[in-house]
């Protein structure tokens, strides 16, 4: 199954891989204050320093790892609970998995297994707005994916070096980052009457399933919502954002 | 490290890692029927409207359609700027600006 050839390292970090650290800069400005408010939780919580830095290296999803830590903290140290409430919080990554699956039927699966493992949010957002303008390309998606795990990584680390020596990063207004760069990605699509529809149902019903759903459940319920709303609108399928 | 703790980050793992690629495995032995893929396509517009306008709205997890909301302010400059120059550095740069401003100016 993973018998391909891994892509050798001079011709996947190209040109293209450095443009997507550069694309990744505003989002990684954005992750930074998440990170180190992870480590500095995490920590003050119980974990220990290393078992907060394992759990960014390999889970590598930021709502689900504040969650478990909350509930470590609060002795609920119980494998399938916070395995299983994990999933539940991960889910919505399923829906960008699906989104992205037509535009890598061509990378071996070993490569898409390895690209898969750092699909979050913010590189799926990226991704997607270099779909949108110039098409996809294998080493943009690694170079996005590398910047944004080094950010993440990075960041708890020294979160949990500075511990309670620092004020509360996210205090600053820094978390804005990714809003404002979401928006920058989002107002391009807005280009036909389906996609400004599509928008307006997740938004929406993103506010009043956020009000009412715990955790991460209003994305996966706006999305799909919305996207099942722009299949219909659409119909002929010629108008698609 | 604990190894009670361990486990439990590997499980972690083990089922993001799942959600990340469970349904790029799927697409890629089945493929993707037409009339699903017409409905992928508006995924990523609403997976970043759910993912913006929440987290503008109700930055405390309540509903704030008031003045009082920064960061209501500086996503409706950040959405004409975004309109405007259609450039994402300058997006986040300006409404990061904002909202900084707008906090001190509060304080």
């Amino acid at each position: 199954m993973f018998a391909e050839k891994p892509l050798p390292v001079k011709r996947a970090v190209n040109a293209e891989f450095w443009r997507a650290v550069g694309d990744s800069a505003p989002v990684m400005l954005g992750v930074l204050p998440f990170g180190i408010t992870y480590g500095v939780v995490g920590v003050s919580l119980g974990l220990t320093p290393a078992e907060a830095i394992l759990m960014s290296l390999v889970v590598c999803a930021g709502a689900a790892q504040f969650i478990s830590v909350t509930m470590i903290g609060m002795g609920v140290v119980d494998f399938s609970l916070i395995v299983f409430t994990t999933l539940l919080i991960n889910l919505r990554h399923l829906l960008m998995g699906a989104s992205l699956a037509p535009y890598l039927t061509k990378v071996p699966l070993g490569r898409q297994a390895v690209l898969a493992f750092v699909l979050v949010d913010e590189s799926y957002a990226i991704m997607i707005n270099r779909i949108r303008a110039r098409g996809y390309d294998e080493s943009y998606q690694l170079g996005t994916n590398t910047a944004l795990y080094v950010t993440w990584a990075t960041s708890t680390i020294l979160g949990v070096a500075m511990g309670e020596y620092i004020p509360d990063p996210l205090a600053w207004g820094l978390d804005f980052a990714m809003p404002a760069t979401f928006l920058a990605m989002l107002v391009p699509r807005l280009v036909s009457r389906t996609s400004v529809a599509v928008c307006l149902t997740a938004a929406v019903i993103a506010v009043a399933s956020a009000l009412y759903l715990p955790g991460k459940w209003y994305i996966i319920v706006a999305c799909l919502a919305a996207s099942l709303a722009g299949g219909l609108l659409e119909g002929g399928g010629e108008d698609a954002a | 490290m604990r190894p009670d703790m361990v486990l439990i980050i590997l499980g972690m793992g083990v089922v993001t890692f799942f959600t990340r690629f469970g349904a790029q495995a799927l697409f890629r032995q089945v493929g993707v029927p037409t009339w699903f893929d017409r409905w992928l396509r508006h995924v990523p517009t609403g997976i970043l409207t759910a993912l913006i306008v929440p987290s503008v709205l109700m930055p405390q997890g309540r509903l704030d359609l008031t003045l009082h909301n920064d960061y209501l302010l500086a996503g409706l400059l950040s959405a004409l700027i975004a309109y405007r120059f259609r450039n994402v550095a300058l997006t986040m740069a300006l409404g990061l600006a904002a909202v900084i401003a707008l906090r001190w100016l509060g304080n």
